[in-house]
């Protein structure tokens, strides 16, 4: 049995954000950080490799510095890492995305007993499809948003979550779980797993390592082939000066709401 | 001379910042304010391994070496002086001289334990007549058949109370001064051991700091560390590599203050300017800063010297001194934190002298870095008598 | 004919999936039947709702009276349940049968389960919780002039582009994309809820409905998980962090501190948001700590933050200062509160407090 974690290097957004003046984000000044939601992943992974003592295979598709989260990982506690990096994958789509995450899975070998993990969605994008669309060129079931995970023998009994209370839903291995914040909470590296994490390997799969494999169509990989594009992007204006509202009544009040509404604040 | 961080020391920085800031920071306020023993926090600390930092795995330890101690006591230390104090002690001066002078059996037994953080240790040999001159001993140690017969006092005795294994110095041999003090390992529930009265401090309020009191404690035999008469070099030398642990978190309480007086000064506005666009400001944490810095470099210098000792030592070799060095570290870091801490609360103004803010907290958690495991004033005797200025 | 989502002119109509709980349409579903109308409309083509269920033929008048021409019906006792195996299957024969242009989904946590899978298997794209949509270029302009910075009449365009131009939010706000899926079809995209304006209901169109039953191919040995239960549940206390809505209390609530922290659950559960507290609240023990907000505390972003009887210390705002739209409410009115506020009050937070969540109540009402 083993565990498959599929994790994004993100810019660290929970501080400010920088924006270039056309309107593309300034990665270089921000910190780079592992998705929030994928951290959750990790450790829902590791309590299994806790319980079970399954081994975790962590997986990046991204540029090379995405090693060094792999290795933070790695010091966490996952066995191994896996980094998918080529300039033919630079600019993709979830759709494309997905696919060459998909091969990248193949290629590791996927077997009856094993689990794919994701978070729920990243931070940079907040689009949350890639996870759904591994799922579905890997021909897997998929559960998304767990909240809960217990394993007995090949099933998982999942709590997805929804907006108004949740699911209970059971589904047996292989299969793809998409996992939030609060199913657990992620635990730290070691001060030992970092020495440990210099001695267990990170293998890069490049555009070579993948083109062949089925799941491929290099027509829909890269920035060129994703389905979609950005058409354009820009920042929303400025945020005026604060407006004192008149009085303190229900006028005022209702006013207030009025304009929230009309704003889709509310 | 490389002065890069390996790509090892910088994830464990990132670890270290990150544990400090999430689970020491919100609780160093409480801490101090309750004078509580943070257990909690030494229980995660325990999880991560950061009890056994600079020793092998084949012990239970980390496999880490002394920077990476001393960095994780500077991190901690940022956020809480108490915490930095309980590592350092626990570190340097109960589980080091257990690994750097005991046998294998003392080793096998001890250390585990130690180095997983499921138990804490502590080191015993200040007495209310021997502090700076620590061979004023009136411990006594008598050899009965299988065991010694402790009887004595120590005092200011950090981690008691919540420490389960001791290094107790007593002598053996009143007639040869220095020659006849011993080394123990003491465990909390031997026969005639128990903690005394906790002290009330100004600062790290939330490390306890208590008397040991031994009245005719039983001390197995083979619970003496290294051989008799061989005390007095292992206290002195147990105390050369806790100098780096607390030169770490001197050099860690004078970093804090400088990144809260940052923040602060960018954000608080006086005459229509922040306090950060006042020329004073600029100049003070300028100033601030680089104390700071050259403490770090004379810190991990300290430390990656000691690494080489205890490698050379453990390899039968004769390791090249590091006490000069660990001295000028403790002596710079501590009056460096002492001063940057006060300018920080003067940069704050009121709020600084309130404990809405963490500096004044600072500020009395950094004079205890001047005084103990050797006051300033040691420090300078250590590095003249180095200098062979006598 | 073999599908193939290359094959642009085989495709036409817009379609939004309609998502029922439960028998019960969700709100959203009149959001996107309102919106697909007007999109319908710039495209010259038909507006379909996708509807699934087991015996839900009885929703597809409602549906309508928003702007759908057509429901396209799939019942089976297997679809009672959202599952993704069996709604991804009977919507993707659907789609490769009649083949629409546009397909709009509610982002929901199911319709962001769903949107994916089903995009992948139909090989196009998928924008995901779009907050704005257009066809038409001249509509677009006038929405960019509106809110982005560009400088749209110094820009080259191409007026005819007929692409279903999805707009979205990233990075919290502080960046929106355009996407467009040039060619692929459908172009898909998930939208957010609450976002899209519900048309006037109009019943001589709920009447007028025409209802299609494509083919349900479905069987049990087409779905790989069990729903075992569904359970509804009551808000969990979000903590602080991932919170869109935030009322905070500070020292103003002092004299009625019972009634004060009252007065904000309401407003927050209006909201349906989170109380959280200045410092001196926590430090009175009024509120546990797990409610800070500032520089000891948590650092929030939520949409919208509102501060009752809070000064503004710089510890307070250094924790909230990055919220989308702070309003204040103090009684002071040279609180520094309100240099960083959008909107300020200045007044009573006791009397403030209800009128305000009463507002907000009837606002929300009106947009059911």
């Amino acid at each position: 049995m083993k565990i498959i974690v599929c994790v994004k290097q993100v810019p660290d957004t929970s501080g400010k954000v920088a924006v270039n003046p056309d309107g593309t984000l300034n990665r270089a000044s921000m910190q780079t950080i592992t998705n929030p939601d994928d951290m959750n992943a990790v450790e829902a992974a590791l309590k299994l490799k806790d319980e079970t003592g399954c081994k975790v295979v962590v997986v990046s598709m991204g540029p090379p510095p995405a090693m060094g989260m792999l290795r933070e990982l790695l010091a966490m506690g996952a066995d191994e890492g896996v980094l998918i990096s080529g300039r033919e994958f630079g600019g993709s789509d979830t759709y494309a995305t997905s696919q060459i995450i998909a091969a990248g899975i193949n290629h590791i070998g996927l077997e009856k007993d094993d689990i794919v993990m994701c978070g729920r969605q990243a931070i940079d994008g907040d689009t949350a499809q890639v996870g759904p669309q591994i799922a579905e060129k890997l021909h897997l079931p998929q559960v998304t948003y767990a909240a809960k995970i217990e394993k007995t023998g090949d099933t998982l009994t999942i709590q997805r979550m929804l907006e108004d209370g949740y699911m209970t839903i059971k589904v047996k291995t292989p299969c793809l779980i998409t996992c939030i914040k609060e199913l657990n909470e992620p635990r730290y590296m070691s001060v030992g797993g970092v020495f440990e994490s210099f001695n267990k390997p990170i293998t890069v799969f490049d555009f070579n390592t993948l083109k062949d494999d089925p799941l491929i169509d290099l027509t829909t990989i890269g920035l060129k082939g994703s389905p979609t594009n950005i058409f354009k992007s820009f920042t929303p204006p400025p945020k005026g000066v604060g407006q004192m509202l008149e009085g303190a009544d229900k006028a005022t009040c209702d006013g207030l709401a009025e304009i929230l509404a009309a704003k889709h604040i509310i | 001379m490389d002065f890069n961080l390996s790509q090892e020391h910088l994830m464990l920085r990132d670890l270290y910042r990150k544990f400090a800031e999430n689970e020491v920071k919100p609780l160093a306020e409480e801490v101090d304010e309750e004078e509580r023993f943070p257990m909690e926090t030494v229980k995660k600390l325990a999880r991560y391994g950061f009890m056994g930092i600079p020793f092998p795995t084949k012990y239970g330890g980390a496999g880490g070496d002394v920077l990476a101690y001393v960095m994780a006591v500077e991190e901690l230390s940022k956020c809480c002086g108490t915490t930095g104090v309980i590592v350092s002690a626990h570190t340097s001066l109960c589980c080091a001289p257990i690994y750097e002078n005991g046998t294998e059996e003392q080793k096998m037994k001890y250390l585990p334990a130690l180095l997983s953080g499921e138990k804490i240790g502590a080191f015993g040999l200040t007495e209310p007549g021997a502090g700076t001159d620590a061979a004023g001993q009136q411990t006594t140690a008598v050899l009965e058949g299988d065991h010694y017969v402790l009887n004595g006092t120590k005092i200011f005795i950090t981690n008691a109370g919540y420490a389960s294994v001791y290094i107790i110095f007593a002598m053996t041999d009143k007639s040869a001064g220095t020659k006849g003090i011993s080394a123990f390992i003491v465990e909390k529930d031997f026969p005639g051991f128990s903690v005394g009265k906790k002290e009330k401090k100004m600062g790290i309020r939330g490390s306890a700091t208590c008397e040991l009191i031994m009245e005719n404690c039983i001390v197995p035999k083979e619970n003496l560390l290294g051989k008799e008469g061989k005390g007095f070099a292992i206290a002195m030398k147990t105390l050369d590599g806790g100098r780096i642990g607390i030169a770490s978190q001197a050099l860690g309480i004078g970093e804090g203050a400088v990144e809260e007086t940052i923040k602060y000064v960018q954000e608080r506005k006086q005459f229509g300017k922040r306090l950060s666009q006042m020329q004073n400001t600029q100049f003070q944490l300028a100033d601030m800063h680089t104390r700071m810095k050259a403490a770090q470099y004379l810190v991990y210098a300290a430390a990656v010297k000691k690494q080489a000792y205890v490698e050379a030592e453990l390899a039968g070799k004769k390791g090249e001194s590091y006490s000069a060095d660990a001295a000028m570290a403790k002596l710079f870091a501590a009056e460096a934190a002492s001063d940057v801490t006060r300018r920080a609360v003067q940069l704050y103004g009121g709020y600084g002298y309130t404990r809405e803010y963490p500096v004044e907290r600072m500020m009395r958690d950094a004079k205890i870095t001047e005084i103990y495991e050797g006051t300033s004033e040691v420090q300078r005797m250590v590095i003249a008598a180095n200098l062979g200025v006598k | 004919m073999a599908y193939n989502s290359m094959d642009l002119a085989a495709f036409k109509d817009v379609w939004v999936f309609c998502e029922q709980r439960e028998g019960k349409l969700m709100p959203t579903d009149f959001e996107l039947i309102s919106e697909g109308r007007k999109l319908a409309d710039e495209l010259g083509v038909k507006l379909c709702g996708l509807l699934l269920g087991d015996n839900v033929e009885g929703l597809s008048k409602e549906l309508a009276g928003y702007g759908a021409d057509k429901i396209i019906l799939c019942e089976s006792p297997l679809l009672k349940y959202y599952t993704t195996d069996a709604y991804a299957k009977v919507i993707c024969d659907a789609i490769e049968e009649l083949k629409p242009e546009v397909f709009l989904i509610g982002a929901s946590n199911i319709g962001r389960d769903l949107g994916p899978r089903c995009a992948a298997r139909l090989h196009t794209g998928l924008c995901a919780d779009c907050t704005h949509l257009d066809v038409d270029v001249p509509k677009y302009l006038d929405f960019l002039r509106a809110s982005s910075t560009l400088d749209i009449d110094n820009m080259k365009f191409d007026m005819e582009d007929r692409n279903l131009k999805m707009t979205r939010p990233a990075f919290g706000g502080h960046l929106m994309a355009t996407i467009i899926c040039p060619r692929f079809r459908p172009a898909m995209a998930t939208v957010r809820p609450g976002v899209m304006r519900r048309a006037e209901f109009d019943q001589k169109k709920a009447d007028a409905v025409e209802i299609v039953r494509p083919t349900v191919k479905l069987t049990a040995e087409d779905m790989h998980t069990e729903v075992v239960e569904v359970v509804k549940a009551a808000k969990k206390i979000v903590d602080l962090v991932g919170a869109d809505f935030i009322v905070s209390v500070g020292r103003g609530i002092s004299k009625n501190v019972e009634q004060g922290i009252k007065l904000a659950e309401d407003l927050a559960e209006a909201l349906g948001g989170v109380v959280g507290g200045s410092r001196a609240v926590i430090d009175n023990g009024w509120l546990s700590a797990d409610h800070q907000v500032g520089q000891t505390g948590k650092t929030v972003h939520p949409k919208v933050y509102i501060a009752l009887g809070i000064s503004g210390a710089i510890q307070h705002k250094a924790g909230m200062q990055d919220s989308e739209c702070i309003i204040a409410v103090n009684t002071n009115e040279s609180a520094p509160i309100f240099e960083i506020a959008d909107y300020g009050i200045c007044g009573d937070l006791f009397k403030v407090t209800p009128m305000l969540t009463e507002a907000i109540k009837a606002q929300k009402a009106a947009k059911q």
